[in-house]
């Protein structure tokens, strides 16, 4: 355990990025030959700390101090002298290069004439690994590693720098258990010899068998740092997620009427596996989960733009054919995507235009838009859903997130969606909008419309839900009814911890 | 830390695909000589010999250029246009002076050294794709030496006998021009394999990202590879006037088409990373013999834009034939490791 005073101080540091605060006034210690977790729900602002850590972003506020004194962290390399190495949940390797490079880059030994000496470099690398107990070719290229073995050339990378805080960001979310282990044990071994482990994950046995101190965050704040053995796992859910359900979504109690989506084992190797539900008509169903579980590539799916390897989704009776937005839109589904800059609008397109996107065809007169037809009906919709907007005819680039959303959900909506299905609708926009979101959706349930929604604000899910789905590692672990579903119940199942419940 | 039985350092299949992918190059090129030599003898006479290499001398210089950015992924389309804005620079310079060839060397790379160093910076702080900025670049330095020629066109018999002979003479038996590229050559493959600033040029066209993460320069790296592009092109546009004697404007038009036509026949992957300097000089080399190849065998000059095509298609096609297997018997291997 820990003596003496911290390696690395994290003092009151904020970051903005725009006007969203990640990170405010988080302060923690870490201490030699301590492993130390971060944990926190998705947006907590575990991430951006981490990122501060490796010098990617410049704190707007506070200080890191590296054996107290404090350190100027603005780029990468600066993070890499002052012995700080991160790894991250996918290795940042050079894939055309060899292991030993990889694990030399920029601190290669030299021979003469400044020259690499090679034989030294695959010397030390072949050195590092019998130190971390495993067996890799030093000389075979990086391409082609497993991510396990990917971690450990990081790892490897980490130890020939004499890095004395070693920061591993979600390392385990994508290995097995034999790998966990494996890494486990190294990690252990870098903790007794010294160095400071911060651990970042979302599953709490491995919190809890690797580390002895805790910090917890919630929504950019450090809620607070215990000893492990002080906190149980139950204490650890309720401060990550322990907000008040307030009485801020307008649920309103609808009939469920007949089915109006109906999905059947659908399985994509190896997003996510034999996920088969139901909606019904008039009722909002979440899917939660965290991030990376498979929630937007089923809902992709669905919808048509990813591919499947096997199942069926049947919408009013009708099977849709893999692969063909199209023909789900003419069965009736609508798809707000997640990230809508990307995929929910074409920026440089003016509002009027990306509202009748989707239907330029039905409002196209002889094949011709005419841009009456195209203002009225795009001026119903932006007028409905309150948007606000300069003039119509402006880019879509210009307005407000919450405002951007909004022209996407007019989008859809003027298509008059039977199956609606919203990936994170709420993300990024401020609160008044996200109430009139919320506001819009239920009311679209109570016309009957069936709501798929994935989510992942807690509040939002078990605010706005009729059934809640949780998915965990490409399944669909759980099936929550509104009455059963808490925080506390919704975060076990989506990190995999049921005997809790 | 506990001292251990290490194994011998194996050759890595890397290795061994580069060199089997040089190889194969060297096998191509002994063909091509042996077919044409067979139908027309005079093909291996001392003068055409002499011919292929003084070309293959000026695009290898190119080639080695058009690697190290190739390496860092990015791409030099201006090469030509500065080898013609090079040549004339040297050519006026020389009209009528009796200037050292040395001179003349550092005139044309210097030249070379600023459009590189443009390149470069727009390249890095215009946060522009390499492939539009040097297309860009390509016509504005045509254009400039344009400009600058108007119609005029330097002859041989108004630079300088020295200047000329530099272009001819030999050296043991090799002509100057060919020792020149092969010493650039040797420099760059060197710098490039045993130094660390080459391997971060191989970093950075590897995976941008980690370059970044790892700490590697990567705006000075790149800037960096765009000047020796540059200055390579610049002395390629010396051995140009003193290999041909004749300079116009249009010195160079079409080049750069070659180059990387070369280097990608040559090996270097077009995405970055992977690659040598030796494999764009082989692809340089197979180049010119293919076009003094078809030539000799009276075909028509036509044709060999179309084998140059099907050979980069070929070249390309086999690199991911290999690329493929190997990423399966890489996979297959580290199955095994525990």
């Amino acid at each position: 355990m820990s003596d003496g005073s911290p390696i690395l101080r994290v003092r009151e540091v904020s970051k903005s990025f725009g006007a969203v605060a990640a990170v405010r006034d988080v302060s923690f210690d870490l201490y030699g030959g301590e492993a130390h977790a971060l944990v926190g729900e998705n947006g907590a602002g575990k991430s951006t700390i981490v990122n501060m850590l490796a010098g990617v972003h410049r704190p707007d506020a506070g200080t890191i101090e590296l054996d107290g004194r404090p350190q100027d962290l603005t780029t990468p390399a600066d993070a890499k002298a002052a012995g700080i190495a991160v790894i991250y949940q996918e290795p940042t390797l050079f894939p055309d290069l060899s292991v030993a490079e990889n694990i030399a880059m920029g601190r290669q030994p030299l021979g003469r004439f400044k020259t690499i000496d090679r034989a030294a470099m695959v010397r030390q690398a072949a050195q590092l690994f019998t130190r971390l107990g495993v067996s890799i070719d030093p000389n075979r290229p990086a391409r082609g590693l497993s991510i396990a073995d990917q971690q450990l050339v990081e790892i490897a990378k980490a130890l020939s720098a004499d890095a004395r805080v070693v920061v591993m960001d979600e390392p385990t979310a994508a290995l097995t258990g034999v790998e966990v282990e494996r890494l486990f044990a190294v990690a252990r071994s870098l903790r007794d010899d010294g160095a400071a482990v911060m651990f970042i994950s979302h599953r709490f046995e491995e919190v809890t068998a690797l580390c002895q101190r805790v910090t917890i965050m919630r929504d950019g704040r450090h809620v607070s740092t215990d000893l492990l053995s002080d906190l149980t796992v139950d204490g650890m859910v309720r401060k990550m997620v322990g907000r008040d359900l307030g009485a801020l979504f307008p649920k309103q109690d609808v009939e469920p009427g007949a089915v109006a989506v109906s999905v059947r084992n659908l399985t994509r190797d190896p997003v996510y596996a034999d996920v088969s539900f139901e909606v019904r008509a008039g009722e909002i169903v979440a899917l939660a989960g965290l991030v990376g579980s498979g929630r937007s590539e089923v809902v992709q799916s669905i919808f048509g733009v990813d591919p499947r390897d096997s199942g069926t989704v049947e919408v009013g009776g009708k099977i849709l054919p893999p692969g063909s937005p199209k023909r789900a839109m003419a069965a009736g589904v609508a798809l707000v995507p997640e990230d809508r800059r990307q995929q929910g609008l074409v920026m440089e397109l003016s509002i009027e235009r990306n509202v009748t996107l989707p239907r330029s065809r039905s409002l196209s007169q002889l094949g011709f838009l005419t841009g009456s037809r195209e203002r009225r009906s795009a001026k119903e919709w932006a007028d409905r859903l309150k948007t606000k907007y300069g003039r119509l005819s402006d880019e879509v680039g210009t307005l407000s997130g919450g405002n951007q959303q909004k022209v996407v959900l007019a989008k859809w909506l003027a298509t008059k969606p039977k199956v609606l299905i919203v990936d994170e609708p709420t993300r990024g926009i401020d609160v008044g909008t996200k109430a009139e979101v919320h506001r819009l959706m239920s009311s679209l349930a109570a016309d009957g419309v069936a709501v798929l929604m994935v989510s992942s604000e807690l509040p939002e899910v078990l605010g706005m839900a009729d059934r809640v789905l949780v998915m965990r590692e490409g399944r669909l672990v759980a099936e929550l009814s509104r009455a059963e579903a808490t925080e506390e119940a919704v975060m076990f199942a989506a990190t995999g911890q049921e005997a809790a419940l | 830390m506990t001292a251990v039985e290490l194994p011998a350092p194996r050759r890595s299949s890397l290795d061994a695909v580069l060199r089997a992918r040089e190889l194969g190059i060297v096998i191509a090129l002994a063909l091509l000589v042996a077919v044409t030599a067979t139908s027309n003898s005079r093909f291996l006479s001392g003068q055409s010999i002499r011919d292929i290499l003084l070309n293959t001398a000026i695009l290898a210089v190119l080639a080695v250029g058009q690697a190290v950015v190739v390496i860092t992924r990015n791409i030099d389309l201006s090469v030509g246009s500065v080898l013609g804005l090079s040549a004339f620079t040297v050519g006026t310079l020389l009209q009528g002076n009796n200037l050292p060839v040395v001179l003349a060397l550092l005139v044309g790379a210097g030249v070379g050294v600023v459009c590189g160093g443009l390149n470069g910076v727009l390249v890095r702080y215009g946060n522009v794709p390499a492939l539009v900025v040097t297309l860009g670049t390509l016509y504005v330095v045509r254009g400039v030496t344009y400009f600058w020629a108007g119609g005029s066109q330097i002859n041989a018999d108004e630079l300088p006998s020295g200047f000329l002979d530099f272009g001819n003479a030999t050296a043991i038996g090799i002509p100057y021009l060919v020792l020149l590229a092969v010493l650039v050559l040797v420099v760059t493959g060197v710098v490039l394999r045993n130094y660390r600033m080459g391997r971060e040029l191989y970093a950075m066209g590897s995976s941008p990202h980690a370059a970044r993460l790892a700490g590697i320069p990567a705006g000075r790296r790149t800037v960096g590879a765009f000047v020796v592009s540059g200055g390579l092109a610049g002395l390629a546009g010396v051995l140009f006037a003193a290999r041909f004697g004749t300079i116009d404007a249009a010195a160079g038009t079409g080049y750069e088409l070659n180059v990387v036509a070369a280097v990608v026949v040559g090996g270097v992957a077009v995405f970055g990373g992977s690659g040598t300097v030796w494999g764009a000089a082989l692809g340089a080399l197979l180049l010119t013999t293919i076009g003094s190849a078809l030539a000799v065998l009276e075909i028509n000059q036509f044709w060999q834009q179309a084998i140059v095509g099907a050979l980069i298609l070929l070249a390309i096609g086999a690199d991911r034939l290999v690329a493929a297997r190997v990423a399966a018997s890489l996979k297959k291997r580290s199955s095994h490791v525990r």
